[in-house]
């Protein structure tokens, strides 16, 4: 093909967009409406995800420290505690401290008033990364010197990982069916725009032109709708998001909710909306012409 | 130069359009294609710009085998055959310019090629003066002169008139015929599907006769039954 044919194929894409102006809003408005029902509901299971994790690092272990040892010796442990894969922090309480937080938790027991700190162990405690490896680590734990006990919630961390689980996959297959149907819609839009220029397409297959060379104005119609949908969408989405972490924020006292800034999402949003819009603008009107290509 | 031996067409309905027609259009022949509708004009028409194959024979057009062709060869034959339709089948949002420009940049002219031939194409076709109207501003007659510079511009040895004069009153008519005929002379094989007995005998070319898929008249004079 020859570089001003290029050109020319380019600049008819582009003039499509203008001259069939309501089909090319209506495929934008389209397009960006499915996106927006994507990301939000992406960025909905991606919080919420984050939230429970992040309740999961509640659940802590209390790893018990040999009473024999001095508290340099008990002290020592933490790093090589906080070695092990799999541990996020492993921080030490002495054994008065202990008593504190024991005597805080029981001071209306008379039964507990005589719980002195030499009672107690000096304890380290120690939050995972990821707590459905839990079994493991609490043996790699065990495997320090000196560690004498060890409490671990191993029914609340299957919980937690069954919750997860649950999570994930109900939101991976709401999201794939949300982009189905996105590309369904998409895809009739595409094909409507197709058919009110039919007679076009005929004409040009009558003169004798190729198929590519009746496809590339349309397809280059389709990236630009579809870029600019994509565009369209994430800017929408990236203010939305922030109007509604900033309301949420202002009614959220207990701070009970904790929603990642958008800029945290910024490029997994990008390159969803890029390949989304890229592939219903590109392969939806390739696909959509072939039906008005055969004559 | 057109040639049909022994063709058949069959629809997977179960309708035999045609029935083992021979015909031979030499180059540069001007000749009519009359027959009731239904008869298989329109079937012989797809047949010579490849819309469709023959279920058996032969057809040959201006070197192309069309029982054989490949789907990529369809754009090459049909830049040899100019085709003229009854509804003009304009693009509306082009200028009268901009319509037969786009015809010579479907085939990939160059843009100094589309300048020079362009205007002189319109010249031909008495439009010279309305290049920058739009279709829906030019009277019927007018759009037909434009669909024949459309068909005209890519120089095909042949030209396919499915009813040009369908939508024109009998003046009109006779101007685009005569215009035909004009194209005719400059050396492009013409071939004219009408019901229009009148202008048929008018002109007295050559005149076949199709009827249930069959050709029933070949003849030079001009008169025909079907």
């Amino acid at each position: 093909m020859r570089i001003n044919n290029f050109a020319y194929l380019i600049k008819e894409g582009i003039r499509g967009i203008f001259l069939h102006g309501f089909m090319s809003f209506a495929a934008v408005i389209v397009t960006v409406a499915c996106l927006l029902i994507v990301g939000s509901f992406s960025a909905l299971v991606y919080n919420v995800n984050i939230m429970v994790e992040d309740l999961n690092k509640t659940n802590e272990i209390l790893v018990y420290v040999d009473s024999e040892l001095s508290d340099a010796e008990a002290r020592s442990i933490g790093t090589k505690l906080n070695r092990i894969e799999n541990v996020y922090r492993a921080e030490f309480k002495s054994r008065e401290q202990a008593l504190e937080e024991f005597v805080a938790d029981h001071q209306e027991d008379e039964a507990f008033s005589g719980v002195q700190a030499s009672d107690l162990r000096h304890r380290y405690v120690v939050v995972l990364e990821n707590n459905q490896l839990m079994e493991q680590t609490v043996e790699r734990i065990e495997a320090v010197p000196g560690v004498a006990k060890i409490n671990a919630a191993y029914e609340l961390a299957e919980g937690f990982a069954t919750l997860q689980n649950v999570l994930h996959i109900a939101s991976m297959a709401v999201i794939g069916v949300l982009l189905i149907v996105s590309l369904l819609i998409i895809s009739n839009t595409v094909k409507l725009a197709m058919y009110d220029r039919r007679d076009e397409i005929a004409i040009m297959k009558m003169v004798g032109a190729t198929n590519g060379f009746i496809r590339l104005p349309f397809v280059v119609e389709g990236f630009i709708l579809g870029m600019l949908g994509a565009a369209v969408a994430f800017f929408l989405e990236w203010t939305m998001y922030n109007a509604l972490i900033t309301q949420l924020a202002a009614v959220d006292t207990l701070k009970l909710f904790h929603f990642v800034p958008f800029t945290d999402l910024l490029i997994p949003m990008v390159a969803t909306f890029v390949a989304a819009g890229l592939f219903v603008g590109v392969v939806g009107s390739w696909t959509s012409i072939r039906k008005f290509m055969d004559v | 130069m057109i040639e049909f031996n022994e063709v058949t067409k069959s629809y997977n309905v179960g309708t035999h359009a045609l029935r083992g027609v021979n015909m031979q259009i030499e180059d540069g022949e001007f000749a009519f294609l009359v027959g009731p509708s239904g008869s298989g004009k329109s079937t012989i028409i797809k047949l010579i710009t490849g819309e469709l194959k023959p279920t058996s024979g032969t057809v040959h057009v201006n070197g192309y085998s069309l029982e054989r062709i490949r789907k990529r060869e369809v754009p090459y034959l049909r830049r040899t055959v100019g085709v003229v339709f009854q509804d003009f089948r304009l693009i509306e949002n082009k200028t009268v310019y901009d319509n037969v420009a786009f015809a010579m940049r479907a085939v990939g002219a160059r843009a100094r090629e589309i300048r020079d031939r362009v205007p002189y194409i319109l010249e031909l076709v008495g439009l010279e003066n309305k290049s920058r109207r739009h279709p829906r501003e030019l009277s019927g007659g007018e759009q037909q002169r434009l669909a024949i510079a459309r068909a005209l511009v890519n120089n095909p040895s042949t030209i396919i008139a499915d009813e040009p004069t369908g939508n024109l009153d009998p003046a009109r008519s006779l101007e685009i015929m005569s215009l035909l005929q004009e194209i005719n002379n400059l050396g492009t094989t013409m071939l004219v599907v009408t019901h229009e007995r009148d202008l048929v005998e008018r002109f007295g070319k050559r005149v076949i006769a199709i009827n249930e898929g069959v050709v029933v008249h070949d003849g030079m004079d001009g008169y025909y039954r079907v």
